[in-house]
């Protein structure tokens, strides 16, 4: 069952921050669903997960709100 | 300790951190070091005045524009960390109380570029605290001495390593042969021969060093990619603080600086008028906070009022400026919802103001106000 974190009415880079600093407390193989307002979050969310390894496992945009589902890998 | 040579094999891997703005000078900064078989991490600083995306994201004609973020792309493209780092609360007593002062605008790059070298310093002692010498060994950044006015000048690159507190573990890759060589390069964890004297604005050594790298797609924002060195912005954040007699501000505040139309037909009141669906559709999220109006017979901007009537002259004289932006300019009457944060809603029936009635200082923005003293307290710390 995937945590589901806000941040919808965020502007870019507060979505990727807040999911930075939610992942940041997160364990490896967890999920996090990450809802927002932003459409920009979509390219940046993903760009973030690249970088440091987490893996994208959905996005979607719905009704105006878009969701980005990750599932959690901390490197060692 | 000091291997003369970066590129064979070392007892301890040296490690930087890289001030990453997501522009090009940043990103040669960083290559350059790589080359040298430096690992790179980037940080990024959110300060709440950062240009992109925001009015792309909210305006409706620009949905379809790429709103990537140029910091995280830079770092995918070097293949780089980055920890992106919200410093939009610490931030404001640069904004509000520069020791260094403000350049052209209300920019206060000296101190911005202290207080940011000074964030990825602590960063720096806080991983070397924890992990030695698998923590961070330097600072880089893309400064080249004469670059920008106000920041990137010959003296201001020897007070910044200062007073941030970084010292001489502040390493600027771009312009290092026209400054004094750093711990890095005495220790010979980088090798001074392979950095670059780089100075003035003229960019064609950045263009050529890109074209060596391969580096063909960049972003270069002109003249930084920061909010406070736009005059029209600068002047409305300081009609905010003259209207508030005190130099202060919020988030909200400086997110709505850079949405709709902004009016100020008397000291005590100001509108901030959408001009188009996304901005009407960001601007609805901030009708719990604010006063505002809605056109009810006719199509019309969402407005919100940012201050407070003092009668109810006021009151008509806003509705008759929104009634102005509707598309009921030209009829005899115009229906007008005002509705309190609360939620209690009144509607007013007004004829629109014409065109010669809306006068030309009300637009804030245009023209630059007198700021308030800066904050008592804060000028102790400076």
């Amino acid at each position: 069952m995937a945590e589901e974190l806000n941040v919808r009415r965020l502007l870019c880079p507060l979505p990727v921050i807040r999911t930075q600093n939610k992942i940041n407390t997160m364990a490896t193989n967890e999920e996090l669903l990450v809802v927002g307002t932003d459409p920009g979050m979509l390219n940046d969310i993903p760009t973030w997960c690249r970088i440091n390894g987490h893996q994208v496992l959905d996005t979607q945009s719905q009704a105006g709100e878009y969701h980005v589902r990750i599932r959690v890998q901390h490197s060692e | 300790m000091s291997q003369p040579s970066s590129s064979t094999k070392q007892p301890v891997k040296r490690k930087a951190l890289a001030l990453v703005s997501g522009g090009l000078d940043s990103m040669l900064a960083v290559r350059v070091i790589q080359e040298q078989g430096i690992e790179v991490e980037g940080v990024n600083f959110y300060t709440g005045f950062c240009v992109e995306g925001h009015t792309q994201a909210i305006r409706e004609r620009d949905k379809n524009k790429n709103k990537r973020n140029n910091a995280l792309w830079v770092a995918e493209q070097l293949g780089i960390k980055l920890h992106i780092v919200d410093i939009s609360e610490e931030y404001k007593d640069v904004v509000l109380n520069p020791k260094h002062g403000y350049g052209a605008h209300l920019n206060p790059c000296l101190d911005c570029k202290i207080f940011m070298v000074n964030q990825a310093t602590l960063m720096l002692n806080k991983a070397r605290e924890l992990a030695g010498d698998e923590g961070f060994d330097f600072i880089i950044t893309g400064e080249v001495i004469g670059q920008r006015p106000k920041s990137q000048l010959k003296w201001t690159m020897p007070v910044i390593a200062r007073e941030s507190g970084a010292d001489d573990r502040l390493l600027r890759p771009l312009s290092a042969l026209n400054l004094d060589p750093t711990l890095p390069e005495r220790e010979g964890w980088v090798n001074r021969d392979e950095l670059y004297g780089f100075s003035g604005r003229n960019r064609t050594p950045q263009m050529e060093l890109a074209e060596k790298f391969g580096l063909t797609e960049f972003a270069q924002p002109a003249g930084g990619c920061c909010f406070l060195t736009h005059e029209a912005y600068s002047n409305k954040l300081a009609d905010l603080w003259q209207a508030r007699r005190k130099r202060d501000y919020e988030l909200d505040d400086i997110m709505l600086l850079k949405v709709g139309r902004h009016l100020r037909p008397k000291p005590n009141f100001k509108l901030i008028v959408s001009r188009e669906e996304g901005e009407n559709n960001f601007l609805q999220g901030y009708r719990y906070q604010f006063p505002s109006f809605e056109v009810v017979s006719h199509g019309g901007p969402l407005t919100l009022v940012d201050g407070e009537f003092e009668s109810d002259e006021d009151l008509q004289l806003a509705a008759q400026i929104v009634a102005r932006f509707s598309q009921g300019r030209t009829a005899d009457e115009v229906i007008i919802a005002y509705r309190e944060p609360n939620g209690v809603t009144r509607e007013l029936t007004v004829k629109a103001l014409r065109p010669d009635q809306i006068k030309p200082e009300w637009h804030v923005g245009d023209s630059r106000p007198e700021i308030p003293p800066a904050p008592v307290e804060a000028e102790q710390h400076g």
